[in-house]
């Protein structure tokens, strides 16, 4: 039995490693001064010369600030609408009966079978067309990069199985005492599925934080740029100089980090909610 | 349900999703057909139709047939890896042992940071003068060799970061799973005198089938589409080894311009994802064990 825990504990910690491993080379790499040598052998995994150099170096040439407040801004609205939006469009398809409901359900349903790559090319002309474009404004080019994810199947769905789950005894009480159904909605049903509605903010804010394609795509301005498109920019700036391309690689990760570790329980349990869909 | 609720109020409710749905995906999903048929080529802003140019302009394209070689290769060696390895781990790390918790997290953590920093960081791993080039060179006498730049490795070495950021994530779905198996059935199958393994393929697995399922789905799909880790760690390089079809969708529709071309491109690969769902769900239903 005790062998057995051991062996457990020795492919867990080689898990662990191979998990953060290419991270911690990263962090090692950047907190390397100049005069060490960053190829050498053995690899040297705590720095002999611990500088700060290269994050205040590389902090004074990119714009990070500016990246970050993109992304804040970006990920922000993406959440709102997309709270909003579900929760709406999946009262009706749980709660409701009308005319095609069967059909508007296999119409979200479709939209799981094609991804955004197959179709991303007239998206981008459809974006052109509503002039949703940074070179229109700033306005514009952040309704351009949201607005194609202020809503999805996931989200709908995820909010349909929450207000399935609400007893019907709540909602008829509500309606003898006269309320009509938008406040059930708001005041009645909203309440009662918050744990679904942050199951749904988590998964959209680190989906929209990370997405690099579209906004690589519609981006044209630098000061328009979000966190990834930002960081992958480094290996143009920086070309071979590893250190500043780590320190770079590595204050871009720290705000989802700082985010994931306080809220890791609902990462581990939350996707719990999003994996039986159906 | 409810007979208050006036004839008209579920389409409020459905209109906002519905708009964005609409102008986001459904117009689009038609227009990339109409598209397909379309060329940009001579005047971007005049599109002319061309009826079937695009799709034999593209099946005579040894690039369309190397990048679609690529994007198989990568399905099949990401898919099972993704789905068998995510289910040992998460059977691994579904014991009660101390600690656990942290090492969910610490497996966790390539999931959520973002792949560009993830690929700068394996692109810096992979580096010619890099530390992985060092460790076998001075370990097993291996002479260098360019993970990245030789057309024999480049794809694979993507592939290995795809793998290793996409395990905590199955990890999870298979975690919360496991919980919903019958405790009692692995107590029967320990008198019956079954080891770790059989234990596992008699119970677990049965068990999970619709989870696998689940999980050979997304993954199969989700490596159908990868692009961001060829983007940053190879551009689809070198000599096109590791272009694979959303890379050449993405460079001929927003590098040359070739929106038509580049849609039939996304058509074939439309047909392609909607075939592989579809055999996917059906083979698994076929093969999925009732459950007691």
């Amino acid at each position: 039995m005790n062998l057995k825990k051991i062996l457990a504990y020795i492919v867990l910690i080689i898990l662990a490693i191979i998990s953060i491993g290419p991270f911690l080379w990263l962090l090692s790499t950047a907190l390397k001064s100049p005069n060490e040598n960053i190829f050498a052998y053995p690899p040297i995994l705590i720095p002999q010369h611990f500088t700060f150099e290269n994050f205040t170096g590389v902090w004074k040439q990119i714009p990070f600030m500016g990246y970050i407040i993109n992304s804040f801004i970006v990920s922000g609205i993406t959440v709102f609408l997309n709270l909003l939006l579900s929760a709406l469009a999946a009262y009706p398809l749980a709660r409701m009966r009308f005319k095609g409901k069967n059909m508007v359900f296999y119409a979200v349903l479709a939209t799981i079978m094609v991804p955004f790559q197959v179709i991303m090319i007239p998206i981008y002309l459809m974006v052109l067309k509503l002039n949703l474009v940074d070179s229109a404004s700033d306005f514009a080019g952040f309704a351009g990069l949201i607005l194609p994810f202020a809503v999805n199947a996931f989200g709908i769905f995820l909010m349909r199985q929450a207000f399935l789950g609400i007893p019907k005894e709540l909602e008829e009480a509500a309606i003898i005492d006269g309320c009509n159904t938008y406040d059930i909605w708001l005041k009645i049903f909203m309440p009662l599925v918050k744990p679904a509605l942050a199951t749904l903010a988590i998964f959209t804010f680190v989906g929209a934080w990370s997405e690099f394609l579209w906004p690589s795509i519609v981006l044209t301005r630098r000061e328009m740029y979000t966190l990834p498109v930002g960081i992958n920019d480094l290996q143009g700036v920086f070309s071979a100089n590893w250190r500043y391309i780590s320190a770079g690689a590595i204050i871009a990760t720290i705000p989802i980090l700082v985010f994931f570790l306080g809220l890791q329980r609902y990462f581990i349990e939350g996707t719990t909610q999003g994996a039986v869909k159906e | 349900m409810y007979k208050y609720s006036k004839q008209f109020t579920p389409y409020l409710f459905l209109a906002p999703a519905a708009v964005i749905l609409v102008l986001f995906f459904f117009v689009p999903f038609l227009e990339s057909f109409l598209l397909s048929f379309q060329s940009y080529r001579n005047d971007i802003y005049n599109p002319q139709w061309v009826g079937l140019e695009n799709y034999i302009n593209l099946f005579h394209a040894p690039v369309f047939w190397k990048t679609l070689a690529n994007t198989f290769i990568y399905l099949i060696g990401v898919v099972p890896l993704l789905v068998v390895l995510s289910l040992v781990i998460a059977i691994l790390v579904n014991q009660k042992l101390r600690g656990i918790k942290i090492f969910r997290v610490m497996i966790y953590i390539p999931v959520i940071v973002s792949i560009v920093v993830a690929g700068i960081a394996w692109k810096w791993i992979y580096a010619d003068s890099g530390i992985l080039n060092y460790m076998l060179e001075k370990l097993f006498d291996i002479s260098k060799i360019g993970w990245l730049t030789d057309p024999r490795f480049a794809l694979y070495s993507v592939m290995a970061v795809t793998i290793w950021k996409g395990l905590g994530y199955y990890m999870v779905i298979y975690l919360a799973a496991l919980t919903s198996v019958p405790k009692d059935l692995y107590e029967a199958s320990d008198i019956d005198g079954a080891n770790v393994l059989q234990k596992h393929l008699a119970v677990t697995v049965p068990h999970l089938m619709p989870t696998i399922t689940l999980v050979s789905v997304i993954s199969s799909i989700s490596a159908m589409k990868v692009f961001v880790e060829i983007y940053v760690m190879t551009q689809g390089g070198p000599l096109n080894a590791s272009k694979t079809i959303v890379y050449y969708i993405y460079q001929r529709a927003f590098e040359n311009l070739d929106m038509g071309y580049a849609s039939a491109a996304g058509v074939v690969l439309l047909v392609i994802v909607m075939i592989m769902s579809i055999i996917n769900v059906k083979f698994f239903e076929q093969n999925k064990q009732p459950i007691a």
